[in-house]
């Protein structure tokens, strides 16, 4: 693996993000009109202050397992994969690149989110808010992750869509974000400690529920960072230098 | 003793159930202009894709300037041109060239050459995605040549390029090949065999003529590549090698 050639797929892709404003604004304004809209449904209630920050964890989850699984799946089918992969280019420098790449729009996207839910939306954060957005990075590092191993089993851009239910809906129902995990029946809870969306949600909620969320924090942020190293160690098997 | 760019052993590739190429040996020399002709579906891509190391084989050996191919070593040293030009639609013509020559860690300065190479020095900053087909298809062969490579390997690169653009890219492989450097080119029309050093003719799979063009033209007695393919497939089973 090379540094140098991280960087440059990194900026090679975003090179091309820049391209396309319309999915830069969609990527920043979506997430804001939904936090909006659930902020009016449930204004004058402590609703919003409850989920509020629980979907600041699965906004950029989402968004970036969809954009990087098309994105990737679009490499694959357009030939430039099975290119890149016969130059010296590592299949590393290839996935970090990616999640490099759509890590910096993260960034970005977590602190228009963050600033919308708390300035406009009125969202009640009692941690640090420095806090709320690197878990929101990590989120979006998550979807890029498992966004680049889904697109592995995806042959289609039909299909890769299609992949968004099927990976991420059964996390966002067993997350705690309908009911709390531990009122879940075993076996679902069981299922909920295993999946990562459930610790980027628990982490959320600390860092709005708590004065001093460091702890617990770290803790779900390492699992959730265990998750994106092995998401992008089985999707690198995916990526083959020889095919039929 | 003479030098080679690729040699090829028994060298066979099933792909989706169908024996692409059933028992396939040759070698390809150094320093020239090889043409690898043949109609579509005759397994040039895939005797390509294996010469590239991108192909999985059932069996056989592809040395390709002395390693087997596909390894680590070779990857700096071959250029590989797909037949669908593989490069990024949304980017610009030069920034295409640019991170190819980044990953190869070649000098900022051989990509507008490589981007001239190819004339589209005019439309440097244009959207690949708004060039033509034949423009696309020479971002992609930029691409490679980007790199300095050894062996050049080109699938089909000049189809649907217009006659001048055609005789300027032979023109470019041509005067690389007198640079020393060995260029592998497919094609499905007969008439660019005046253009290669050598021919290697393919049908379904297997090697009908491996021979320089006026070899080919003595041994069948035919005018052209085209009707020299032709007797070559009315005489049956012989093969010229």
């Amino acid at each position: 693996m090379s540094l140098r050639r991280t960087l440059v797929t990194a900026g090679r892709v975003l090179a091309q993000l820049r391209s396309d404003h319309r999915t830069i604004g969609l990527m920043l304004v979506v997430p804001c009109v939904l936090l909006g809209l659930l902020a009016w449904i449930f204004q004058d209630t402590p609703v919003f202050d409850g989920i509020g920050a629980s979907l600041l964890g699965v906004f950029p989850f989402v968004v970036m397992f969809i954009v990087t699984s098309v994105a990737t799946l679009r490499e694959r089918t357009s030939g430039t994969l099975e290119r890149l992969l016969t130059t010296p280019m590592a299949k590393g420098d290839f996935m970090f690149g990616y999640a490099l790449a759509f890590g910096v729009m993260a960034v970005v996207q977590a602190l228009v989110a963050t600033g919308f839910a708390v300035w406009v939306c009125g969202l009640d954060v009692a941690g640090p808010l420095w806090q709320l957005v690197c878990v929101a990075v990590l989120d979006a590092v998550l979807g890029t992750a498992i966004g680049l191993l889904a697109s592995g089993f995806a042959r289609t851009e039909f299909q890769a869509v299609q992949f968004m239910p099927a990976f991420v809906l059964p996390q966002f129902l067993l997350c705690g974000l309908l009911v709390a995990r531990d009122r879940l029946p075993d076996v679902l809870r069981w299922l909920s400690d295993v999946l990562p969306l459930s610790y980027a949600v628990d982490a959320m909620k600390s860092v709005t529920a708590s004065t001093a969320p460091g702890a617990d924090v770290a803790q779900d942020a390492g699992v959730i960072a265990l998750w994106v190293v092995v998401a992008l160690v089985f999707g690198s098997l995916t990526l083959r230098r020889r095919t039929a | 003793m003479m030098n080679y760019a690729v040699e090829i052993e028994r060298l066979r590739v099933v792909r989706g159930g169908r024996v692409v190429l059933p028992d396939l040996s040759v070698r390809i020399p150094a320093g020239q202009v090889v043409g690898l002709l043949g109609p579509s579906g005759s397994g040039k891509s895939t005797l390509i894709r294996a010469v590239v190391g991108v192909q999985l084989v059932e069996s056989g050996e592809v040395r390709v300037l002395g390693e087997p191919a596909g390894s680590a070593g070779l990857r700096r040293r071959v250029g590989y041109v797909t037949q669908a030009p593989s490069v990024y639609d949304d980017l610009s013509v030069r920034a295409n060239v640019r991170y190819f020559a980044d990953i190869l860690g070649m000098p900022a300065a051989k990509v507008d050459e490589a981007v001239a190479a190819v004339d589209l020095t005019s439309h440097a900053d244009t959207a690949v995605g708004r060039l033509s087909g034949g423009q696309r298809s020479r971002v992609s062969l930029a691409c490679a040549l980007v790199g300095d490579p050894d062996l050049l390997v080109l699938d089909e690169p000049t189809v649907g390029l217009d006659p001048v653009l055609r005789r300027d890219l032979w023109e470019l492989f041509r005067s690389l090949a007198a640079q020393g450097r060995s260029l592998l080119v497919s094609s499905h029309v007969m008439d660019e065999a005046v253009r290669c050093d050598r021919l290697l003719l393919l049908r379904e799979g297997e090697v009908l003529a491996d021979a320089t063009l006026p070899e080919l033209l003595e041994a069948t007695g035919a005018v052209d590549a085209e009707s020299a393919f032709l007797a070559l497939i009315d005489r049956g089973q012989e093969v010229l090698r």
